[in-house]
């Protein structure tokens, strides 16, 4: 099948997202976004940030632009620029831009990754002003109040260098995220790859003794992601203590004593 | 060709020197004589060693030849050179006493070291146990090396050395197996009855506990089997490789009886005192090792008041947050914290617990919670009064635990040394690591506030000033960046004369737009300023004028920088000293603790290479760079003197270029041609020929460095 190209604007999410919600993150979510508040998601790798989002754009019936930030990302990215054709120049929205124009949901997925005189573009939008000035045109965009814009955020991992300024959390209402009780994130990885329940149960398990040992010999536990990954492989027919080796504990850690205590972790188990 | 051997008078000669007869009064004739009769490089090999022995206690060098004539016969180096390690390794724990017992018992240690070849060592595999004990989940359990197994509810006490099995995998299992099952004691619960008083309470107290003990051992079975299969798996493969046999007939009622799902110590404890006519004395399970119910009972004690302060400390400062965080209404009455079960677990499984106010979960912070599931493990709830939050007068630090470790204490600590960090050392020789052999303690200088600083700023006024001109070119800045082909801007001038050109019929030139460039510089500097005696004097005063320059120098290059010194003496006592942190600002402390650096006592590289690896691992740069100013090869007064120490110091220096850093070298030892090279790579190092030259020359190395 051809791939279907679609601006992003115009992408409507129409089938529903699975989310196994864990608190009561949708209700908060659709209140703030009533509310015209911004949104801040926090939290470690792989425990359903995106996806949440996903589920809200579906819910909240909006097209949903994600920006992965990098720390080349500029402003200009972000609002756009000019460019020249057949010698007229040519303004160019960027993603935030068209983001606030169409009335889109806006994530911004990794946000302390932006350089620092990039995330204070957002400033306006995500006060009571709600407005994003766009200084090369001498305008300012209005957001409509279909607009939301959400910032994602792992405080875990990142250094004091990197952390996020207070003038720009301070703007949000902050969700967080960790990793679900065992027994939803059974329920999510047996969801996500119709892995048999006790086998799913098993990974949860077998998780949270990486999640243990987190700050002890490994930056971060195993996340729903790693689960999901690791099912999907079993679910191919490969062997549990296999799976568990190539989907989570690589994936974790290359010091070879952790290597070894992980694996004997994950062989008490099967 | 092999050397001729020393002569009887000349060992003797060595002999007197090393053990300082003059004073020490020691015969030495005797074992020169045995010694003369050996080849040159066996006479070597000992010889060194008694040096090495005499450094510490001229007690044991002497024991050690003595003993060592004992055992010529079997002269295996590996092991008497582990057993002269050893013997200095107790002394420095535990003093002269228990060193001298080691070497007198050499044929005990042969034995062991025999033992330890073909079987499995619990320091080689320590690391591997204690994660695998951390992630089977829990208050954090330690591990370690006990004459028999057991454990006291903080730690795991195994034995040094298994050998039962023929091969090292499997020995290893039989570790497994163990250490798992002393998790087992504490996780599911046999501690949360009085046991002491059950004991002693009996009319034949040892033969209950041994009978309890087998049978809570099968409850404990039971509940692996059902919670960790695959271990399970292992235990029956070790049982078999054994040739254990099967329960007899007349236990296997009560076996089955506490393998039942939701039996409890209580039960166990009333099977075995009802049935006590029934059950006969049973062999006990490999891997069941021993009860020190009276250690138990002490551990527990002290920990339950501990985290029951700090527990109630915690829900002190919860409080005070939720008071700031809530609207003032709310303020009035004190939040009331009860607990709540999420989901009813299945009995053995220890309960999860929230924290509610108003019957909403608080979030309570992660050590809150390990603290929470520590005491859940011990009294199997949260009872009622932990949920009541310290008054504000209800301070007690020495409860808390929060004082702070003074680096200085650890030494009357013994083998866990606490407040130290612990670093592996390559030896060369084995070509493996020890593991965590270096006592790493991190202490900061205590600033000096002498005339030095301002003295120097004198003397080097000029060239400061140049410094500072020189280095302002090399900050960061933004640069305009004109004709790009893309850019956030249209380069006007560019776009103008493009449009002129298309009018005449030309090309139109795609570079038409304007970018902003930013240099970011984003370097890391760590500078490892040798402190030790050598330096004493010239050198000593070259390298505090050097660091002064350098850091006014990284000042106006805005560089991230820190500057720490290191010593040592031995692996148990390696000191790196904080002079400047990379967080801290240049300010009158730091050059008072610049002012402070003086020679201390040997070089051990290795160690301060390995840390502050990990000092440079936490700053956010893109280009990490290690600075070495030294005055000459690595050296200690163990075995850290020639190759070990040069082998081990290029080890270190290849982790850190593993994990990304650039190391480099800057030393006015004129000898460091013959030996950097190897250590550092071939283009790594500056060899300065004047010391007086290193203030000025070291700002100059840098800039080409990181040009
Ligand atoms: N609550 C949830 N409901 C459904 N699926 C989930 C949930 N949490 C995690 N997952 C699963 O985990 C995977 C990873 O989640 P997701 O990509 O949303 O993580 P993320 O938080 O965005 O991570 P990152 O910070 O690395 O981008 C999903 O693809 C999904 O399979
Ligand atoms: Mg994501």
């Amino acid at each position: 099948m051809p791939g279907h190209t679609l601006k992003t604007e115009e992408y409507f999410i129409t089938k529903e997202p699975y989310f196994q919600p864990v608190g009561e993150e949708v209700q908060v979510f659709e209140a703030a976004y009533r509310q015209q508040l911004p949104v801040l998601l926090k939290g470690p790798t792989g425990c359903g940030k995106t996806r949440f989002m996903e589920y809200m754009a579906w819910r909240l019936k909006r097209p949903l632009i994600t920006v992965s930030c990098h720390d080349d990302l500029t402003a200009s990215d972000l609002v756009g620029r000019f460019l020249i054709k057949g010698g007229e120049t040519l303004w160019v929205d960027g993603p935030l831009t068209r983001a606030v124009r169409n009335g889109a949901i806006c994530y911004l997925d990794e946000i302390v990754e932006a350089r620092k005189d990039t995330t204070v573009v957002i400033h306006p939008l995500a006060d009571d002003r709600r407005v994003l000035p766009m200084d090369k045109l001498g305008e300012l965009v209005e957001a409509p109040p279909e607009f939301c814009l959400a910032l994602s955020y792992n405080p875990g991992y990142q250094s004091v260098l990197k952390d996020l300024k207070q003038s720009t959390r301070q703007r949000f209402i902050a969700l967080e995220f960790a990793y679900p009780v065992p027994e939803l994130e059974v329920t999510i990885v047996v969801q996500e790859t119709g892995v048999a329940p006790e086998q799913a149960a098993h990974l949860v398990k077998f998780a949270n003794m990486t999640r243990n040992l987190k700050g002890n010999g490994l930056d971060e536990g195993a996340s729903t992601r790693l689960l999901v990954h690791a099912a999907k492989l079993i679910r191919g027919g490969i062997s549990p203590v296999t799976a568990c080796h190539t989907a989570i504990t690589q994936a974790l850690t290359d010091d070879a004593e952790m290597l070894t205590a992980v694996n004997e972790l994950s062989s008490s188990l099967f | 060709m092999s050397r001729a051997p020393l002569s009887v008078s000349a060992i003797q000669d060595l002999l007197d020197h090393c053990l300082e007869v003059e004073f020490s009064f020691i015969k030495t004739e005797t074992p020169a004589r045995h010694l003369a009769r050996l080849p040159r490089a066996d006479q070597d090999f000992i010889l060194a060693w008694v040096k090495r022995l005499a450094s510490t206690h001229i007690q044991l060098a002497y024991q050690f030849i003595e003993r060592t004539i004992s055992v010529l016969s079997a002269l295996d180096k590996g092991i008497i050179e582990a057993w002269a390690v050893h013997a200095m390794d107790i002394y420095d724990r535990f003093g002269l006493r228990p060193a001298l017992i080691v070497i007198q018992e050499v044929d005990d240690f042969m034995r062991q070291a025999r033992e330890r070849k073909q079987g499995t060592v619990l320091a080689q595999h320590a690391r591997v146990l204690l994660h695998f004990l951390h992630g089977l989940s829990g208050r954090e359990l330690k591990l370690e090396e006990g004459a028999q197994a057991y454990t006291d509810t903080e730690s795991v006490f195994l034995p040094a050395v298994i050998s039962t099995l023929e091969t090292p995998a499997e020995n290893f299992r039989i570790y497994k197996v163990m250490a798992a099952y002393f998790w087992a004691q504490n996780w599911f619960g046999t501690f949360r009855a009085p046991l002491m008083e059950f004991v002693t309470q009996q009319a034949r107290p040892e033969e209950f506990q041994a009978r309890f003990h087998r049978l809570e051992t099968l409850r404990l079975e039971a509940c692996l089997r059902r919670h960790l299969p695959g271990l399970y798996r292992d235990m029956q493969g070790v049982a078999q490789a054994l040739g254990t046999a099967p329960l007899p007939l007349a236990w296997q009622e009560a076996a089955s009886a506490v393998a039942q799902p939701g039996v409890d110590v209580y039960a166990v404890l009333r099977i075995c005192a009802a049935q006590a006519d029934r059950l006969p004395p049973c062999p006990p399970a490999f891997y069941q090792g021993a009860f020190s119910l009276e250690q138990v009972a002490r551990v527990q004690a002290a920990r339950l008041a501990q985290e029951k302060a700090r527990f109630r400390h915690a829900l002190y400062k919860l409080q005070s947050e939720l008071a700031r965080e809530t609207a003032p209404p709310l303020v009035a009455d004190a939040p009331e914290f009860r607990k709540q079960i999420p989901e009813p677990g299945a009995g053995e499984q220890l309960e999860t617990m929230e924290i509610t106010v108003d019957d909403k979960p608080v979030p309570v912070p992660e050590n809150v919670k390990k603290l929470m599931t520590s005491i859940i493990q011990d009294l199997g709830d949260l009872p009622d009064e932990y949920l009541v939050p310290a008054g504000p007068g209800e301070y007690d630090p020495a409860l808390l635990g929060e004082d702070a470790i003074d680096p200085d204490e650890v030494w009357r600590g013994t083998y866990h040394e606490e407040g130290a960090f612990l670093y592996d050392e390559w030896d060369y020789q084995r070509q493996h690591y020890h593991k965590n052999w270096c006592a790493v303690r991190e202490k900061t200088l205590e600033p000096t506030y002498d005339g030095f600083v301002t003295t120097t700023l004198h003397k080097y006024h000029g060239v400061i000033k140049h410094l500072r001109r020189t280095f302002e070119a090399l900050r960061d800045e933004d640069r305009l960046l004109k004709r790009q082909f893309y850019g956030d801007d249209v380069d006007i001038d560019a776009l103008v004369e493009a449009l002129a050109d298309t009018h005449d019929g030309g090309e139109m030139s795609e570079r038409l737009f304007t970018r902003m460039h930013r240099t970011e510089r984003n370097i890391a500097v760590c500078l490892m300023v040798d402190m030790s005696g050598s330096t004493k004097g010239w050198i000593n005063l070259a390298e505090r004028e050097a660091l002064i320059l350098l850091a006014e120098t990284l000042e106006t290059l805005g560089d991230q920088y820190a500057i720490y010194g290191f010593s040592g003496m031995a692996r148990k006592r390696c000191e790196i000293y904080k002079i400047k942190g990379f967080d801290e600002p240049y300010n009158e402390l730091v050059r008072g603790r610049i002012s402070a650096v003086e020679p201390k006592d040997y070089t051990r590289m290795g160690f301060a290479i390995r840390h502050l690896t990990q000092v440079l691992r936490a700053v956010e740069a893109r280009t990490r760079i290690l600075i070495t100013l030294s005055d000459g090869k690595p050296d200690d007064y163990d075995s850290y003197r020639g190759r070990y120490g040069i082998e081990d110091t290029r080890r270190a220096l290849i982790e850190a270029r593993y994990a990304g850093i650039h190391p480099y070298c800057v030393t006015i030892d004129q000898e460091g041609r013959d030996y950097l090279p190897y250590m550092y790579g071939p283009a790594a190092f500056n060899v300065i020929d004047d010391v007086a030259k290193l203030p000025l020359k070291i700002s100059d190395i840098y800039r080409r460095l990181t040009l």
